[in-house]
């Protein structure tokens, strides 16, 4: 099995603590890995994404080939039309639905999820506001996880939580738990 | 290589950037000490290895230095000493450090020294494109590529080894693409440290005498560099029976594979090839079968000028001098299927309700109230000309400042100035970072002191190298005594908080020292956003 997973946003937005929390579950799992990041000048509120890849058997490239993406994780609806090459027709988006506006030239909103909805196979959740309700305005990002866990597939939503847990250990018990439940509320939708 | 069961793999493994592999391998290659100015997509090495706990216990040196240049030169004065070292930069910094570079490699080393360039084919962060492999061939040194991380980790220890075996500084490069993505790195033991054993050989002191002996002496290596090369085990041959043989140089072997198997290319002839000198013998014994040879590598077509030279008439080459993989750009698993012949077709395109999101100053930054004062000063004037450097304040050039007039290379604001003023133009203006000037802005400000050039330099302290992540500034707490050491009037050496209520300020002391007909420095001084957030935390 091989999955190819685009991670993308803003700099800043926390793309990379999804990748990671993917990342710890595929290792604990034992099964191959490769990661590609930006790191420099883009992450100062520039587009960014990383491209994570999954699979049973060895990888060659970082970079994951055209049409082979089999899902985007989207921290901004926009960004998501950035990485459309990259996606075929039986891939899943996911994406957060609130638009993160720090250029003059952002496209009207109607427009731009009009073009959204247009994709086959599309979930939209506002996980600012879903992190806000649940007091965890920090764990948006976990909420996008738990949003996109089902799709993942390569490692199973246990793992997720397994990983969640390994990776936030160090910072104390209420910050798991809020990523955790940032993450289960996230798999409601 | 075979695929392996994913059920074997792992336990004994470690998810490492291609820079902290390289990091970790020179750890356990024995490294004594590292030398490096911050450059993306190098930094993330000398970080590593200052975080290390095994860096601690070793007393590993790890502390930045002031430029390429300075680094390169007290990693071989530690390799003089017997110990092995490491120096580490963005491509670019090759060009800082390359009289220590080429001369390192007539001098010859004592502890192993190896040289890593880390190259940036795209220019996701850099001015150009340069391939760090051109360097290893002007010095005539040998040169790693590794293809994966496992290779960066391994190759480091075999790197030292023939360093210290040939006497010659090694090159090791890597490209954005490795340098910034992650995969399990299985660790091998550590080794110690050498001793400390300074040199005795009179080779070292390069008047011109013993110079052209250690030239001599360095030619005479060709050879046996050439046979390393030919027999390395990061050179070799997979499959075979089409009539297209492909010479897979570093990463681009992984998109050669990655290619064959989304596509289902069956038969190439592949040489993978991760250490040069080219080895001749083996490319040219791939005419055998082949009559055509694709070279796929990442950066400039410094194989493909090679490989047309090795095989004459005996087969035809192809690559980016050919157009068959694109002239400018790095590569990617796409541009290379194209080139092995594979119709690459997409479903969907580029959504239309979609904007360029170009990087920015952050909220609250310090360097936009200083563009934001000079935005105003210089509107009074009509020829007014902002030279840039490099650093985030780069940014300046964008939207909404649209204030620089260049960006070229490490402390060229200054200078720039200075030729600028020396040929009439009023006012002419440097914008440049803290940690910029003391890598190498320092000099030029002398030059412009000396010759009391009319020009305004504006330091714009952030107290930290802010682009890179926030590393340590050479110059920290120094730049008033620098400035005045290096000549400039203390009364035109200026302070200023960069903040929006200082605004009056600010333009009234800009206003001023432009009109002050010779050299003046303005320190706009406030922490960078992004280390000021990290030392709140703390």
């Amino acid at each position: 099995m091989k999955k190819d997973l685009i991670l993308c946003g803003v700099g800043g937005q926390g793309i990379l603590s999804i990748a990671t929390v993917i990342g710890e579950a595929a290792t604990k799992a034992g099964i191959f890995l490769k990661q590609a990041e930006v790191h420099g000048m883009s992450q100062r509120g520039g587009d960014v994404q990383s491209n994570l890849r999954l699979s049973t058997t060895e990888i060659y490239s970082d970079l994951i080939p055209l049409g082979k993406a089999d899902l985007i994780i989207s921290m901004e609806p926009m960004e998501v039309l950035r990485y459309l090459p990259y996606i075929n027709k039986s891939s899943w988006i996911v994406t957060n639905s609130k638009p993160f506006v720090n250029i003059p030239n952002y496209p009207e909103e109607e427009k731009l999820f009009a073009e959204l909805d247009t994709l086959p196979n599309i979930k939209k959740l506002d996980i600012e506001e879903v992190a806000k309700s649940i007091m965890m305005p920090k764990s948006a990002n976990m909420v996008l996880l738990g949003m996109a866990a089902k799709y993942i597939e390569i490692v199973s939503v246990e793992q997720l939580r397994e990983a969640i847990r390994t990776v936030f250990a160090r910072k104390g018990d209420a910050i798991v738990e809020a990523n955790l439940k940032a993450f289960e509320e996230g798999m409601k939708n | 290589m075979g695929h392996k069961k994913y059920n074997s793999f792992l336990m004994e493994k470690t998810l490492l950037l291609g820079d902290e592999a390289v990091a970790l391998g020179a750890i356990y290659a024995g490294l004594s000490g590292v030398y490096a100015y911050p450059g993306t997509p190098s930094t993330e090495i000398t970080e590593f290895i200052q975080n290390n706990p095994l860096s601690k216990e070793r007393k590993i040196h790890s502390r930045w230095c002031t430029n390429e240049k300075t680094a390169m030169e007290a990693a071989l004065g530690m390799s003089y000493a017997g110990k092995r070292a490491l120096v580490c930069m963005k491509h670019v910094g090759m060009n800082v450090c390359a009289d220590a570079f080429v001369n390192s490699a007539v001098t010859g080393v004592n502890g192993g020294l190896v040289v890593l360039a880390a190259d940036d084919p795209s220019m996701h962060s850099s001015q150009n494109e340069q391939d760090s492999r051109f360097y290893g061939k002007f010095a005539m040194i040998p040169v790693f590529e590794p293809s994966n991380q496992q290779e960066a980790f391994d190759m480091m220890s075999i790197a030292f080894d023939l360093s210290e075996r040939l006497k010659e500084p090694v090159l090791m490069r890597v490209v954005t693409r490795l340098a910034h993505s992650r995969a399990a790195v299985e660790i091998s033991d550590i080794k110690p440290e050498n001793a400390f054993n300074p040199s005795t050989s009179r080779g070292w002191v390069l008047l011109p005498g013993i110079a052209k002996k250690q030239y001599a002496a360095l030619i005479e290596k060709q050879p046996e560099m050439k046979a390393v090369a030919e027999n390395s085990k990061f050179n070799r041959f997979e499959d075979g029976g089409s009539s297209l043989a492909v010479i897979a140089c570093g990463i681009g072997y992984n998109y050669v594979k990655e290619a064959a198997e989304n596509y289902g290319i069956k038969g190439l002839k592949i040489l993978k090839i991760s250490q040069y000198p080219l080895p001749e013998k083996a490319v040219l014994s791939l005419t055998k079968d082949c009559k055509k040879i694709l070279v796929v590598e990442d950066g400039q077509p410094v194989v493909e000028e090679d490989v047309k030279r090795v095989v004459g008439d005996k087969a035809e080459v192809l690559g980016r001098l050919t157009g068959d993989l694109p002239r400018q750009g790095e590569l990617n698993p796409d541009n290379v299927a194209k080139a092995l012949g594979a119709k690459v077709e997409t479903e969907f395109v580029q959504g239309k309700n979609l904007a360029a999101r170009p990087p920015q100053l952050c909220q609250g930054c310090g360097h936009r109230d200083v563009y934001g004062a000079l935005k105003e000063v210089i509107t009074k004037y009509e020829n007014a000309r902002v030279f840039g450097d490099i650093g985030c304040y780069t940014l300046g050039a964008l939207p909404p400042f649209q204030a620089l007039a260049s960006c070229v290379d490490m402390g060229a604001s200054i200078t720039m100035a200075k030729g600028a003023a020396d040929a009439g133009l009023f006012p002419s203006i440097a914008v440049i970072g803290d940690s910029t000037f003391t890598h190498s802005g320092m000099t030029g400000l002398l030059d412009a002191v000396n010759e009391k050039a009319n020009i305004t330099v504006i330091i714009s302290d952030n107290l930290t190298t802010g682009m890179t992540g926030g590393q340590d500034s050479a110059g920290l707490n120094k730049y008033e005594a620098i400035c005045i050491g290096l000549g400039v009037e203390p009364e035109h050496v200026r302070v200023v908080v960069p903040m929006p209520k200082n605004m009056p300020e600010i333009t009234r002391i800009i206003e001023e020292e432009i009109n002050y007909n010779g050299v003046s420095v303005i320190i706009p001084r406030r922490e960078c956003m992004q280390t000021l957030k990290r030392h709140k935390k703390k």
